[in-house]
């Protein structure tokens, strides 16, 4: 298969995913040839990851969330493609897992990493129920910071949308929250509209240290709770309608939203180091 | 062996089940508990040591983070502690969870076998003094619902085998059980027909027997159990297809009028009377379809599941919402859903519990599973739930109605599909166990305080999942052209879905070869069984071989059952034995047509005599707090209304995402500008004055949000649903023939079809000897388009100095308004309908906003132009001041309550920006309208009466934060 021309997106679905679809137009608005590949094809050996610059794991409950939030899913991942994901990840290629994609993430090792196939401990962090004991759908502000590929050149803060029961991060000991900040691996943060210190609902989950996404040692990783490609287009922020009311006509039917830019900084890196 | 696992949160780690559960316990006045904290058990059942077991806790089944367990072979000794007491909760027998099958897959995903079988439960650590009574209620308020779960006694209970159903003899190849009906008395019909819990009247039951006594030979279970489902209410809909003999009295003179068939008479007959190009097909498929873009159509299904929900909440609506999605998955040759729908109606969640008749449910509790169930079954398909209300009334304290609505995309030239001769039958997706029997029948009686016992089989749990693997599949056999026809199974289960599929060229059915759950159930449990998640298609033989790879890269099962001989029969088979012998045609069409009574005359209300207050604060204060009126996001928070990405006017308007919008707008195709608005309306209140007005502002509040988020009535379709009491009494039966004499009439007038609708009777709770019936209850759903998405408008004020108007003419009509119910009275007049005044309001209003000239709208409904100027302020985060001298009146009256409160139909507050004044007044010129006010940058709002005197003034955030507390809980 040639991998010349177009950066190349495996969003990897099974049963419960649901955020496929959107996610999947967000990569192609960007620039990006796209696959929606259900985990059975992988293990069929009639797809092949390695054919791909960016795996993307998208929202939904996979598998229902049945025994917790993407547990089922990451252990597929680990125990039956980790030799797969391992690699992907040596080739210097980009990972993104979004709410049950971040949690898919995290319960396989995959973040905060670094992930090695077959390695003892499994995982150092968390994403539990959240303080509310309640899913909700809110928007939230979010503070950008750390080092991560996926971030360049956003803004200080940026405003989408979180929509899950189960997003409380909790890492596993004051070391392994030592090291994310001091490789930078916080990348989003919630934040109160005026930029302050959150409380709930601004933190919608209780998450420790207002986290909401963090990337892996090497940036190229990323994994977050809020929901990117549902700010997309500037007509799905919330009340896009009062922005400017004399401009916002124009801008309504060509804008991007807050979360546009991640999926292009996916796009342009493998652009610039893969292709 | 069976290993038992028990999950508990670490110290210090937040254990929000428990915190939920002591919350609930609060709510039931119990004060003593402290803390409740929650442990999640597993059994497990298998050949696996230790070492096994003790890697699948580490590997699986806990979050080691977060999470300590304990692994045991044997029941732990456990001494009751003073203060502490322990309850155990399991799913009965039979009810699938499905974290069972979930499990066991994650098993097998980690390279391990040996597990045979898994269950789950759930433990609950209560500490507080209670007494074994306060302990008895919280178990069943809080903590269980007998229906499906009970309460571990006896801690070796773990250790017995799990797998019980399957060590249940497999039934050898019975001679079909036939049932004496030859011959009977009619008492002895009627005693047949309550026993066997077929719900057929006595007519039904002498038709049934004449029909075998030709065939001289009696019935055999299968075939009466089969005739019950099909000429049931559910299915067949005898009161709106049947003959009412309908008398309306005015003081001394009576009228009467004959109708054959209400439906066609009334809502159907406005559809043909319209005859709009657009719709594609109406009333005979699972949703009505109409036409969308070049490409696609959309369809809209509304239904409710009422009787199932006042029994188990939760169970109830969740199997609610995923009935409706297989409905558009079974819309022509399949839908892809793209937003639900809900609307509900409870008693007040502070009913007094010394007050609630015997067996229902708090409706408190009902509330909560409701909206649970909703959610978990939306949520986990991704589908946004877009719209919705909620009513209160506290006659549905015994009949809650549950309505779901779902909203698909189909390309077009699949709207239609059709059987070939010999195509194989084929059931996909679920497998079928002994859920939901009887349920079709069920619904078409009333509940009483036996029911939960009597109709337990007719309440199942949903799994959502299992249908968003069968959605998936699907759409992929679908668009490769795989079968012919395919609907859903729902109420009737299998008996239905083939019938209503073989209706013209027969079937013949190997019941052995559906795939079941588990073993033991007898052929005629298999085919009226309505487990969840299961569609039925029409495949022809030569596309077997594809539909199988299709259906194995997706990992959803299918099994053909038989095929469609194009003999007229029905034949069902078990093991080769023949179980029933029917023809299609006497099914279908050999219901005996019934005649029921209507009666209506116009019921007295008292007139309300009462001064207007002078400040009118403290009744908006009142109003907003109305449970009717107030914020519903503790709710719509739960719902995933994002999801798919397709959301421009989402149910939150405003800078801090919480004002109430009107109509949804969604993007069905990313990428395109062209949208859909759906709507909803409803008011059980008009209905006690007039239902004939109560259907007609129900149309009109459903239309006129299209038109405030800036659709236009072009392209409107409307979706009916009736729940009413018992039909078989002619006081509640007149009330249903106005209600659909309003639908007809408004719908002619605007131009508006209806595509689809569904019906609900019954709802009447028998408590000893007393009959609890709803008030009658339409819901109307409406879909409009949007030609152009950026133009959407929303009803949060926008700009201080925005000009304020109204348009639509305000009458003396608060009769049955939210205002004279905080008085206690209902009386005065109900507001009417004026189509032709609305229809030109309408025209200008979509006009101008597609023109750009307007910033924001908001409709006037509950609780009149004072709530929908507060709800616009304080959605805006902006205050406003308002004449209402300049209001456009047709009254007599000298009340500023009345201006304010009046319930007028067809009426919109909307703001213009001051550079767009001239434009906007020349674009509704014609209408009545006009300038009353101004948006202000102070944060207050301030009403002037209509003698230029402060009638109202306060804060935006004091409105909002009363507005916003009654449901947060």
């Amino acid at each position: 298969m040639s991998m010349a021309n177009k950066p190349r997106v495996l969003v990897l679905r099974t049963a419960g995913t649901n955020c496929n679809v959107e996610t999947a137009f967000a990569f192609e608005q960007c620039g990006a040839d796209v696959d929606q590949v259900h985990l059975q094809e992988l293990f069929a050996g009639r797809v092949a990851m390695k054919d791909y610059h960016i795996l993307a794991l998208p929202g939904g409950f996979s598998y229902g969330d049945d025994i917790a939030s993407g547990r089922i899913f990451a252990n597929e991942l680990r125990v039956r493609l980790g030799a797969d994901v391992a690699k992907f990840i040596k080739d210097r290629k980009l990972i993104i897992g979004i709410c049950n994609g971040f949690q898919i993430l995290v319960k396989s090792g995959i973040l905060p990493g670094p992930f090695a196939a077959g390695s003892k401990t499994i995982q150092t962090a968390t994403l539990f129920n959240n303080d509310s004991g309640k899913f909700e759908d809110r928007w939230v502000h979010l503070k950008v910071d750390g080092k991560c590929v996926w971030t360049k050149d956003l803004p200080k803060t940026i405003f989408i949308p979180v929509a899950h029961g189960e997003g409380k991060f909790i890492p596993v000991n004051r070391a392994v929250m030592d090291g994310l900040k001091k490789n930078g691996q916080i990348v989003f943060s919630y934040v109160a509209a005026d930029g302050s210190k959150p409380a709930y609902p601004d933190n919608p989950n209780g998450s420790t240290e207002d986290i909401a996404g963090i990337c892996d040692p090497t940036g190229r990783i990323l994994g977050l709770m809020p929901h990117p490609e549902r700010h997309f287009l500037f007509t799905q922020h919330p009340f896009w309608t009062r922005l400017n009311v004399g401009a916002s006509r124009r801008v309504a039917r060509t804008g991007f939203g807050d979360g546009a830019k991640v999926f292009q900084n996916g796009i342009d890196y493998v652009k610039k180091h893969l292709l | 062996m069976i290993w038992r696992i028990e999950i508990q949160e670490k110290p210090g780690i937040f254990d929000s089940t428990g915190a939920g559960v002591r919350h609930d316990i609060l709510d039931l006045g119990i004060v003593s508990v402290k803390d409740v904290r929650a442990v999640q058990v597993f059994l497990l059942e298998g050949d696996i040591d230790r070492p096994v077991a003790d890697r699948i806790c580490r590997n699986l089944l806990v979050d080691l983070v977060v999470q300590d367990y304990i692994l045991t072979d044997r029941p732990s000794k456990v001494s009751p502690r003073k203060g502490i007491s322990e309850v155990e909760v399991a799913y009965n027998p039979g009810v699938m969870d499905p974290v069972e099958a979930s499990t066991l897959k994650g098993i097998h995903d980690l390279g391990l076998s040996g597990v045979t079988a898994v269950r789950t439960a759930r433990r609950y650590i209560i500490e507080g003094a209670l007494s074994s009574k306060e302990l008895e209620l919280i178990k069943d308020k809080v903590l269980m619902n007998k229906i499906v779960q009970h309460a571990v006694k006896d801690a070796r209970d773990s250790f017995r085998p799990l797998s019980v159903a399957q060590k249940e003899p497999v039934l050898s190849t019975p001679e079909p059980a036939r049932v004496r009906m030859l011959g009977l008395s009619d008492k002895a019909l009627v005693e047949l027909s309550k026993k066997g819990q077929l719900y057929l009247n006595l007519n039904e039951m002498k038709v049934i027997e004449k029909y075998f006594a030709g065939l001289k030979r009696e019935p055999t279970d299968i075939e009466l159990e089969t005739l019950a489902q099909t000429w049931s209410e559910h299915c067949n809909h005898k009161t709106f297809r049947g003959n009412i003999e309908y008398t309306v009295t005015e003081g001394k003179k009576s009228t009467t009028e004959f109708i054959e068939n209400l439906l066609k008479q009334t809502i159907v007959k406005a559809t043909n009377t319209l005859n709009k190009p657009w719709c594609v097909s109406v009333f005979h498929d699972n949703a009505g379809v109409i036409k969308f873009d070049d490409k696609f159509n959309v369809c809209f299904k509304v239904e409710t599941h009422n009787h199932p929900s006042a029994l188990e909440p939760f169970g109830g609506a969740n199997t609610g919402v995923g009935g409706v999605i297989r409905d558009i998955l079974g819309t022509g040759l399949g839908a892809k859903p793209i937003c639900n729908t809900d609307v509900f109606c409870f008693a007040r969640p502070d009913f007094a519990f010394d007050q609630l008749p015997s067996g229902a449910l708090h409706p408190k509790r009902v509330m909560k599973g409701v909206v649970s169930g909703v959610r978990d079954y939306g949520n986990k398909m991704g589908i946004p739930t877009v719209n919705g209300a909620i009513c209160f009334d506290d006659r549905y304290v015994g009949n809650p109605l549950v309505f779901c609505g779902t909203v698909g995309i189909i390309p077009r030239k699949m709207e239609h599909k059709k059987v070939k001769k010999n195509d194989l039958i084929v059931v996909c997706g679920g497998r079928t166990g002994r859920d939901g029997i009887h349920g079709a029948t069920f619904s078409s009686g009333d509940l009483t305080h036996e029911s939960e016992v009597v109709s337990s089989g007719a309440v199942q749990i949903g799994n959502p999942i299992e249908e968003k693997k069968v959605l998936d599949v699907l759409l992929k056999a679908r668009d490769e052209g795989l079968y012919t026809a395919i609907t859903d199974c729902g109420a009737g289960g299998l008996s239905s879905a083939v019938g209503e599929m073989g209706a013209e060229l027969g079937a013949r059915v190997d019941l052995e070869l559906v795939p079941l759950k588990y073993h033991g159930l007898n052929y005629a449990e298999i085919w009226i069984s309505e487990s969840q998640e299961r569609m039925v298609m029409s495949v022809p033989p030569k596309n077997l071989e594809r539909f199988k790879q299709i259906f194995a890269a997706e990992n959803v099962d299918f099994a053909v059952i038989g095929t469609f001989p194009g003999t007229g029969r029905l034949e069902l088979f078990y093991n080769g034995m023949r179980m029933a012998d029917l023809d299609m045609a006497f099914m279908h069409e050999g219901t005996p047509r019934i005649t029921k009574k209507a009666l209506w005359s116009a019921p007295k209300h008292e007139m309300p005599k009462f001064e207007s207050p002078a400040d009118l604060t403290p009744k908006l204060m009142e109003v907003l707090a109305d449970f009717n009126i107030c914020s519903k996001e503790a709710v719509v928070r739960r719902y995933d209304h994002e999801v798919q990405g397709g959301s421009v006017v989402k149910p939150f308007a405003g800078p801090k995402c919480d004002g109430p919008s009107d109509a949804s707008v969604l993007r069905p195709r990313l990428g395109t500008d062209k949208g859909i608005a759906i709507s909803n309306g409803i008011n059980p209140r008009f209905g006690a004055i007039d239902p004939y007005w109560m259907a007609a502002s129900a149309v009109d509040e459903a239309i006129r949000q299209i038109i405030a988020v800036g659709g236009d009535l072009s392209q409107v379709a409307l979706l009916d649903n009736f729940c009413w009491g018992n039909p078989d009494k002619p006081d509640r039966l007149g009330g249903l023939v106005r209600a659909a004499k309003g639908c007809h009439d408004l719908a002619v007038a605007y131009g508006t079809p209806f595509i689809s609708g569904k019906d609900s009777f019954y709802n009447e709770y028998n408590d000893k000897g007393k009959s609890i019936a709803i008030p009658g209850t339409i819901l109307i759903s409406a879909i409009g388009m949007v030609a152009d998405v950026t133009r959407s408008v929303t009803m949060d004020l926008k700009r201080a100095g925005g000009l304020l108007y109204v348009v639509g003419s305000t009458y003396d009509e608060w009769g049955a308004s939210a205002y004279l119910a905080s008085y206690g009275y209902i009386g005065g007049q109900v507001p009417v309908v004026r189509p032709r005044e609305a229809l030109a309001v309408y025209t200008s209003l979509s006009k101008a906003i597609a023109r750009g000239l307007v910033s924001s709208a908001h409709d006037c409904s509950e609780g009149g132009l004072a709530v929908a100027v507060a709800e616009m302020a304080f959605a805006g985060g902006l205050g406003a001041a308002l004449l209402l001298k300049s209001v456009p009146y047709e009254g007599h009256s000298d009340r500023d309550d009345m201006l304010l409160f009046s319930e007028s139909n067809s009426r919109f507050v909307v703001e213009v920006a001051p550079q767009d004044k001239k434009a906007f007044e020349k674009a509704v010129k014609d209408v009545p309208c006009k300038l009353v006010g101004q948006v202000l940058a102070d944060e207050a709002v301030f009403y002037y009466g209509l003698k230029d005197n402060l009638c109202l003034k306060a804060d935006i955030n004091v409105l909002k934060a009363q507005w916003k507390k009654p449901l947060m809980f």
